[in-house]
């Protein structure tokens, strides 16, 4: 696959990342060659294998599918926002959107 | 819209369903807390964290898709769609995407063309096919007014980040506002007639979205579309999708082409404007959900929903057209919400008479619960007592008159017809012995007019009738007056 100075732009913005056009040259090599190892895997036939979708533990188990509709007790709006940087009135506070 | 054009619409339906607590974890749902109270880990999006799906948006999800006509697949996989902004916590949205919960749907639905006043003309079916329907979380809620400083800053609620959506999109098959219009309500009602969502625009927890398109009569490709928001009530979608469709007529008839993008509709100035789009990259980079296993969905399951499925809205009101004879648009009325077709369908049975019976819920009935903002769950008149009153009448025991006076007081006091025509003195006297006493005093006393009557002037039985009438102080059975003085004047 072929990575160009242009994709590693795209990803820039969809990553909300400003990039210098100085890390931009050298990223551009850096990430196609993480693909390139990654895409190795394409040289082994997985045409009889199920794609293993979701649900795995780190050690293997299969996660439970599904709870009941039940409540559980919710963090609460103080600890919510403890970690927050800039909480205000109860909210989390951000740069202006819209 | 002018002759030779036809529009061409999409809808796109959010509905936030009626679970207790979020779609993959336990926070609870309700509307109206404290901002922020209703959060966890898994919600706030808190490395390490792992959802885990509730089985109840499984279920009411499965009902909607079964209720709308849509094929349940009997494996789906949940996706990521991957986009940044503020309501957003883990920086994607939980949604699915080339495997669906439910797809290929088709719905009939009835639709009319409206008069100059936005009356129903002539009511009509038509299907609709309807491409999926899925299920996904909701984002939180982002706050731009009524806080301090908000030229500087947006605030965020993450209550709501989490609860569970289905989206429902159809294919591009309407070709009016209206088709529009009774499609949304079609679906609403629908999802609240089987307990599914709430569907209330105002709260939020139903939201639609139009993809708006012209071209010439005779023209098979697509225009150019144009997606609508901020449409907070099916009205607003009407209007909104009217005003699209004018405004791109007239950009391609002056020569010009209509752009692809977002255009939010803005009720008070009546018109649709641009959205400020900063950049939309609009690449939502989706892949499966490594957090939760494909949802798997058994023969079992299916067969259970559709058990419990209850008779649905557009059955129910052709079974009212066949069964007791109502018309379309009072069958349509009466089966607005089921718990107004519950409680005429009890009324009619009580009462023996179902036409009495629509029409008093119909219009008494539907009246006073407006006037007095009660929900028909807790009208003060049972169905069976509004059906005994309805007997009343119908026996003869009380005028239609008396019975409106009685109805009034039902719905005040809650007490039973029966009652309040006891306590009263309302009932009509049906005795013939009594009415006959009263008939010979009548005659006897007005001996000229008995001669003139006999003589031919027959319009004097009114006269006649109205003597009898206030000496029983007008409880006296008119048709038994009646009989009865005709019998002695002629005889």
């Amino acid at each position: 696959m072929l990575i160009t100075e242009a994709d590693i732009e795209k990803l820039a913005t969809l990553a909300r990342l400003e990039i210098t056009e100085e890390e931009r040259r050298a990223l551009t090599p850096q990430i196609a060659s993480i693909i390139a190892y990654v895409e190795q895997l394409n040289e082994l036939d997985t045409s009889e294998v199920e794609p293993a979708i979701g649900g795995l533990t780190p050690e293997g188990e299969r996660t439970p599918t599904m709870r009941d509709d039940e409540v559980r007790p919710s963090l609460g709006q103080k600890v919510a926002l403890e970690e927050a940087p800039d909480p205000a009135l109860g909210y989390f506070r951000v740069p202006k959107v819209l | 819209m002018r002759n030779d054009w036809e529009a061409v619409i999409g809808l796109e339906v959010h509905a936030q369903l009626s679970t207790e607590s979020k779609i993959f974890c336990g926070c609870s749902t309700r509307f109206g807390d404290e901002p922020n109270a209703n959060t966890c880990p898994v919600c706030l999006g808190l490395p390490g964290a792992l959802p885990v799906l509730n089985r109840r948006a499984v279920e009411l999800a499965a009902r909607a898709a079964l209720a709308l006509g849509l094929r349940i697949n009997r494996r789906s996989i949940f996706a990521r769609k991957n986009y940044f902004y503020p309501d957003l916590p883990k920086g994607y949205q939980i949604s699915q995407y080339d495997q669906p919960f439910s797809e290929h749907g088709e719905l009939e639905i009835m639709t009319a063309v409206r008069d100059a006043e936005g009356h129903a003309r002539e009511w009509r079916p038509k299907k609709i096919r309807i491409t999926r329907l899925h299920l996904e979380e909701d984002a939180g809620k982002n706050m731009h007014e009524g806080l301090p400083d908000t030229d500087r800053y947006s605030y965020v609620d993450l209550n709501r980040a989490g609860t569970p959506l289905i989206e429902i999109v159809t294919e591009p098959d309407f070709r009016s506002s209206w088709e529009a219009y009774d499609y949304v309500n079609h679906v609403r009602q629908t999802l609240r007639w089987i307990g599914a969502s709430d569907a209330d625009m105002e709260k939020g927890n139903l939201r639609c979205e139009a993809n708006v398109s012209v071209r010439r009569k005779g023209e098979e490709r697509f225009g150019t579309k144009v997606e609508l928001k901020n449409l907070n009530s099916v009205r607003f979608m009407q209007r909104a999708i009217e005003y699209e469709i004018e405004r791109q007529i007239g950009v391609l008839e002056s020569g010009g082409s209509v752009v692809q993008e977002t255009r939010l509709w803005d009720d008070r100035a009546g018109e649709t404007r641009p959205m400020r789009s900063k950049e939309e990259a609009h690449d939502y980079r989706y892949f499966p959900e490594p957090d939760l296993p494909p949802l798997v969905v058994t023969d079992e399951f299916i067969a259970r929903v559709r058990a419990e499925m209850p008779e649905l809205p557009s059955a129910r009101r052709q079974r009212f057209m066949d069964q007791y004879g109502l018309a379309f648009n009072d069958a349509a009325q009466l089966t607005t919400d089921r718990a107004l077709a519950d409680y005429f369908e009890r009324a009619a049975q009580a009462a023996n008479n179902a036409r009495a019976a629509a029409n008093w819920v119909r219009t008494e009935l539907l009246r006073e619960l407006e006037a007095s903002k009660t929900e028909v769950e807790s009208c003060p008149i049972t169905p069976e007592n509004l059906g005994a009153l309805i007997r009343l009448i119908d026996q003869g025991r009380i005028s239609g008159k008396q019975g409106k006076e009685v109805f009034a007081e039902m719905f005040a006091t809650g007490k039973s017809a029966e009652e309040i025509v006891r306590q009263r003195g309302l009932e009509q006297v049906s005795d013939v012995a009594e009415i006959e006493r009263l008939v010979e005093q009548a005659i006897a006393a007005n001996p000229k007019q008995v001669e003139q009557y006999r003589a031919g002037k027959e319009g004097l039985l009114g006269f006649f009738v109205g003597q009898v009438m206030k000496a029983s102080q007008g409880r006296a059975n008119p048709k038994i007056v009646n009989e009865l003085l005709r019998a002695k004047l002629n005889g």
